[in-house]
């Protein structure tokens, strides 16, 4: 019965067809322009979004120490590295990363992970600057740790180099460097 | 079942005037006094209105903690303590809440292990199943969001990596975890959102336990046996059969309940969540609230990459998966026949998974390294071969046992056939 008046229906398309269809693709419209900003209230708010940029004055941190700076509510770790502990990254070739890219903000997106590249370049090879935060699923990894001696995360055991390079577990990248600049010999600015 | 004749007759004239206007009583005599369930369900049959009442419970008692909760990171910890501290009855409300929470899981995966037992998602029963595993989606969904509300470090930490899955997604994977959080990182948009979704969603569970109970009540209850209701010989009232044994269990589950809230409050929670949250300093070990310790460990058993997929997106894909999977069990399953007594193979391997999903839980609580890693991907394994190998092929060529003809004739077959109807249920439960 029904299937016979469908039948019907579409044998005679007319300009109400038209009619209804335009209707409800309108309808459909306004009111996904409804739901959006109910949906854009949810991103990050413009107090959020304010630049953040820090100055930190590194004066204080000898070889062998870091310190942690507090950058849009995530750790910024920053880590004035022993002649070993460059030299023990050097040393790695780049085979054995997982990631050999250097995700390093500062630098080309295909920029490779070698210990230049992580490090603040040359001639200051020695100051490393990451995002502390595991590329898994976000803790913060503890420093000194771990199979490399450098980073450990707890959360699901992944284990970065002494270039904050990740080397086992299951963190896809190495931890992220952020965007930041020397702007003088003893403090930088990230952001 | 329903959709018979409604029995329902109004004694009174008041009880006549309703009923020709809103006939709400005649809905809640048919379905919870003359409804007629079948005369053999066991124990095991009592947590769907245990559940009713504990959704009640952390409605009422979350109503209350509202009350005297704040929102706000700076806030949060500190309120939750005067809640402890300073509210008359505060702190019985809070571990009323929040020990709640965790006997709302251990009767809701009694509920899921019955079904799965008794084959209780199987035609015509298949969107009953999937409601309920809806249900069981917004509870984990709620109790994700109500742990975070004390901002302990636990609260912190466990929004930070459940909130991280959504990063492993490629390409948008950062946007939506953003959008989620409100930001970079957990924080006060993140609290903010979470209380108001925690508040609403037990709402919406309240919304599909009504569909639930609804679905339940066209095709009836199943039973131990899974045969079909066939004649009035294999049924009972509800009331007074089911209210007065639903009753019973539900006194004894809440002496239980009780013992731990008033002896050991704190014994399923973590010490950690009684240090305020802080951003910049991990816990130890990082241990989601024992409900959720099966999927952890799934979480964390995927340490290497398949094909194109990370580690990490394989590990929160078979995380989900291990959910989702739950949605198509009533056409994974081939058996014709309901019920694992029936079905010596299916028991058996029914058993397997039942111990393999507490081993799974018991990894979840283990650091993620060495041989627990290992065992990890041994139990996921099984866990996805259950549903995805084991009954699809189990159902085409197991024999299963000699079924009785009847609910009625299984009754009296346990009882030697010389009962009378009721008596016979009565003397089967003290039997067995």
């Amino acid at each position: 019965m029904s299937a016979n008046e469908t039948n019907d229906a579409s044998a005679e398309h007319n300009r109400r067809d038209f009619l209804y269809i335009a209707t409800g693709m309108a309808g459909v419209v306004g009111v996904a322009g409804a739901v959006w900003p109910f949906i854009d209230q949810l991103r990050p708010d413009a107090s959020t979004l304010a630049v953040a940029q820090i100055d930190v004055d590194l004066t204080e941190v000898q070889a062998g120490q870091s310190i942690t700076a507090m950058w849009r509510g995530k750790p910024v770790f920053i880590r004035n590295r022993t002649e070993a502990e460059i030299e023990a990254a050097r040393e790695t070739p780049l085979a054995d990363l997982p990631d050999q890219l250097a995700r390093n903000e500062n630098l080309p997106a295909d920029a490779s992970a070698d210990d230049v590249s992580r490090s603040a370049g040359e001639g200051r090879e020695n100051w490393l600057v990451m995002v502390g935060v595991c590329t898994h699923l976000g803790c913060v990894p503890l420093s000194q740790q771990g199979d490399f001696g450098a980073w450990f995360c707890p959360c699901h055991g992944s284990h970065y180099d002494t270039a904050g390079r990740i080397r086992r577990g299951p963190a896809p990248e190495n931890l992220h460097i952020p965007a930041y600049e020397f702007i003088s010999d003893t403090v930088i600015r990230i952001g | 079942m329903s959709g018979g004749h409604s029995t329902y007759t109004p004694k009174t004239g008041l009880g006549r005037w309703i009923d020709a206007r809103l006939p709400l009583p005649r809905l809640v005599y048919d379905s919870f006094v003359a409804y007629p369930v079948p005369r053999n369900l066991n124990y095991m049959y009592t947590f769907g209105g245990i559940l009713s009442i504990m959704l009640i419970v952390q409605i009422v008692t979350g109503i209350v903690l509202a009350m005297h909760y704040a929102p706000h990171t700076s806030l949060a910890f500190d309120s939750v303590e005067h809640i402890m501290r300073d509210v008359n009855s505060g702190w019985l409300m809070r571990y009323l809440h929040a020990n709640g929470a965790s006997f709302f899981f251990i009767a809701v995966y009694l509920h899921m292990f019955r079904g799965l037992y008794y084959g209780s998602y199987k035609a015509p029963r298949e969107l009953l199943w999937i409601l309920g595993v809806i249900i069981y989606l917004l509870m984990m969904a709620t109790a994700f969001m109500g742990y975070v509300l004390p901002w302990g470090q636990m609260s912190f930490w466990g929004a930070t990596v459940i909130t991280g899955f959504f990063s492993a997604v490629p390409l948008v994977g950062t946007a939506i975890q953003e959008l989620l959080l409100g930001g970079f990182a957990v924080d006060n948009p993140t609290l903010n959102r979470f209380f108001s979704l925690h508040y609403l969603l037990p709402f919406m569970i309240a919304g599909v336990v009504v569909l639930h109970v609804w679905a339940l009540h066209v095709t009836g209850q199943t039973n131990p046996t899974g045969i079909e209701v066939k004649s009035k010989t294999d049924t009972v009232p509800f009331t007074p059969y089911a209210t007065i044994k639903d009753g019973f269990a539900m006194v004894v589950f809440f002496l239980v309940f009780m013992y731990f809230v008033f002896y050991i409050p704190n014994y399923l929670g973590h010490a950690d969540n009684y240090i305020p949250a802080d951003p910049l300093v991990t816990p130890a070990h990082i241990v989601p609230e024992w409900y959720f310790l099966p999927f952890y460990a799934i979480l964390r058993a995927v340490t290497f990459d398949i094909g194109p997929i990370s580690a990490a997106l394989g590990g929160v894909l078979a995380m989900f998966g291990a959910i989702v999977v739950l949605f198509f069990l009533p056409w994974l399953d081939t058996s014709r026949v309901r019920s694992a007594v029936y079905r010596p193979w299916y028991k058996l391997f029914f058993w397997i998974f039942a111990i393999n999903a507490v081993f799974l839980g018991w990894l979840g609580s283990k650091p993620a390294e060495g041989l627990y890693v290992a065992l990890a991907q041994v139990g996921t394994f099984y866990y996805f071969a259950f549903f995805l190998i084991i009954m699809p092929i189990l159902g085409l060529i197991e024999t299963p046992r000699r079924m009785p003809n009847s609910i009625t004739e299984a009754v009296l077959e346990k009882n030697g056939g010389k009962a009378v109807p009721h008596a016979a249920q009565t003397a089967a439960e003290t039997q067995s």
